[in-house]
């Protein structure tokens, strides 16, 4: 089972890492981490922040992109040229298999590009402060924190991948994003209902995925620290969380006809 | 040359003409249209909704938003404006989006409170800017001490800044300094004592090698300001003894009264013009209050910050 899960990972890989689209979006995020050397000039006193705020956010936006925009078509494309029958009807491998070797190659796309996005952001960090500290760990940490936020919007990009189109799966998707970026505020609005409605809202707060509390972009620009507790509980929320998504993925893919 | 080749370079050059063109023509529209009309606006006034519509990024755009604080206070600076209609709510724009963004509270508030054309001339909207300042990072001591200055120089509430530089004195970290302050402007000190006291802590604490530059140009100032109140006491104390005025400061020495030519801290020769103390150069000290030549402005106060940021921008 591990074999063929790591086969069908390698090979999304290998797939994705050929799409010429990715190297441009890789290269246009580095851009953007260099021009905020620049940006930190014409702007006063705030070369360090900037140089954060921006690194991190086109790190973190462009592997949203990148995630569902390869992720919407992991299966559609399969469909569509006719190789996932093939996969599934002649070869020993399960469904499920399929879809959570899918999930795991993308997830290792990412985090190969967010690397190579990260050595460029920290060589721009070295550039500005003039090397390195330990304050600069944080940093670490929010990467951390976006590779997360990318295992998360990769499952949910799959599961919309599973049964819509990819137009309407990368609507699904970038809306599921914006809408978790509120999730903190959601829960604060549901506080405010009366009667059935606060359990409705209280209900659907939870359910969509919490990416508020992956983003410390903001607080790790002005070397405030992350609480390891934080680090711990979100790790173990991205677990649980993409465990259910993928399950809701491999429930709907089971019941798909695919002749 | 081949044909591939020469097509190429035809593409090349084209596209080169036509970006080069566009960029004449870029140039020629911002000529023709109201200057107001491309920065006089805030697009979305509120800053609540600007933070949702952030998406989490809040940082990146509360940069952005600083950056645009920044230009739109250094255009209008440079233009000598009177009014910079939209700084206020740009700085509070930015400062929701990042509550700990400190240089848009320090210098910002500088912006706002600097008379035109130095600034806003909004010393209220600074001390209000300040404040949210304080609430949104209390362990912050030198926003007590922006504020204090602010009160201090710029509102001319002594009390009030007491109550400041009182409240940052407590703050964990604080100058000791602080404390003097609170106590020298609770107890109505001279302000030029309170002033010497003051800078003079500053050029000690401070790193900055421009907040230590202004720090000594202000001690300076502040010098001249008590020399040439010295010579004129003495003169006029010549005048009083012999029943006319000196006939230059040779006099003065012959009399035992000097005991030789007085300069200035830049080694000038005070001037002796029509019975008054002079300096030779007065543009050296651009915060003096005395010894300037009949014409000459005093200094404003812009205060420390001030003549950094007022530096940086015409660089």
């Amino acid at each position: 089972m591990m074999g063929r899960l790591a086969a069908i990972a390698f090979n999304t890989y290998r797939e994705a890492v050929r799409d010429r689209v990715l190297y441009n979006l890789i290269l246009f995020a580095l851009l953007i981490v260099g021009s905020s050397v620049l940006f930190g000039q014409i702007s006063l006193e705030i070369n360090r922040i900037v140089l954060i705020n921006l690194g991190l956010t086109a790190i973190s936006l462009f592997g949203v992109v990148i995630a569902i925009f390869i992720g919407i078509g992991l299966v559609s494309k399969e469909i569509e040229k006719k190789t996932l029958y093939t996969v599934l009807a002649a070869r020993p491998v399960r469904r499920w298999e399929f879809l959570t070797g899918k999930f795991l190659g993308l997830v290792l796309t990412l985090t190969v590009n967010a690397l190579l996005m990260s050595v460029g952001f920290f060589a721009a960090v070295m550039y500005v402060s003039h090397g390195l500290g330990r304050g600069d760990l944080q940093l670490v940490t929010a990467i951390y924190f976006i590779l997360l936020e990318f295992v998360l919007i990769t499952a949910l990009a799959l599961l919309f991948s599973t049964f819509s189109t990819p137009i309407f799966s990368s609507i699904f998707a970038f809306s599921i994003f914006a809408v978790g970026t509120f999730a903190e505020d959601l829960r604060g609005f549901a506080q405010m209902a009366h009667g059935s409605t606060r359990w409705a809202m209280t209900g659907v707060a939870y359910l969509v995925p919490n990416f508020a509390a992956l983003n410390v972009i903001s607080q790790v620009a002005h070397d405030t620290v992350v609480a390891p507790k934080l680090i711990l509980l979100n790790t173990l929320y991205v677990l649980v969380y993409t465990g259910a998504v993928l399950t809701a993925s491999v429930w709907i893919f089971e019941r798909r006809n695919l002749k | 040359m081949t044909r591939d080749l020469r097509v190429q370079t035809g593409y090349a050059l084209l596209l080169t003409f036509l970006l080069a063109a566009s960029t004449v023509l870029v140039r020629q529209v911002d000529r023709i249209r109201d200057d107001t009309s491309l920065q006089e606006v805030l697009y979305i006034p509120s800053p609540k909704v600007v933070k949702r519509l952030s998406l989490g990024y809040s940082g990146l755009l509360a940069d952005i938003y600083w950056t645009r604080v920044v230009q739109y206070f250094g255009t209008k600076h440079r233009a000598k404006a009177k009014e910079y209609a939209i700084l206020e709510p740009l700085l509070d724009m930015t400062t929701t989006l990042d509550p700990k963004l400190l240089p848009a509270y320090q210098f910002g508030s500088v912006f706002l409170a600097q008379k035109p054309p130095e600034g806003a001339g909004d010393p209220l909207a600074a001390a209000r800017l300040v404040e949210k300042g304080i609430r949104e990072n209390p362990g912050e001591w030198r926003l007590y001490y922006d504020l204090g200055y602010i009160y201090w120089l710029e509102l001319r509430d002594p009390a009030k800044a007491a109550e400041a530089f009182e409240r940052g004195s407590k703050v964990p970290g604080a100058r000791t300094w602080m404390r003097v302050m609170a106590a020298a402007l609770a107890a109505h000190a001279g302000e030029t004592e309170t002033a010497t006291y003051m800078w003079t802590n500053i050029l000690s604490s401070s790193d900055d090698p421009n907040l230590r530059a202004n720090a000594l140009n202000r001690l300076r100032c502040l010098q001249v300001d008590a020399e040439v109140k010295a010579l004129q006491e003495r003169v006029d104390a010549f005048t009083k003894q012999n029943g006319r005025q000196p006939s230059g400061w040779q006099e003065l020495i012959s009399a035992g009264l000097l005991r030789r030519v007085p300069t200035d801290p830049k080694n000038n020769p005070y001037q002796w013009v029509d019975g008054r103390v002079q300096l030779a150069k007065p543009d050296l000290f651009p915060f003096i209050t005395r010894g300037l030549p009949p014409g000459h402005d005093a200094g404003d106060i812009p205060g420390e910050k001030g003549f950094k940021v007022v530096k940086n921008l015409n660089q």
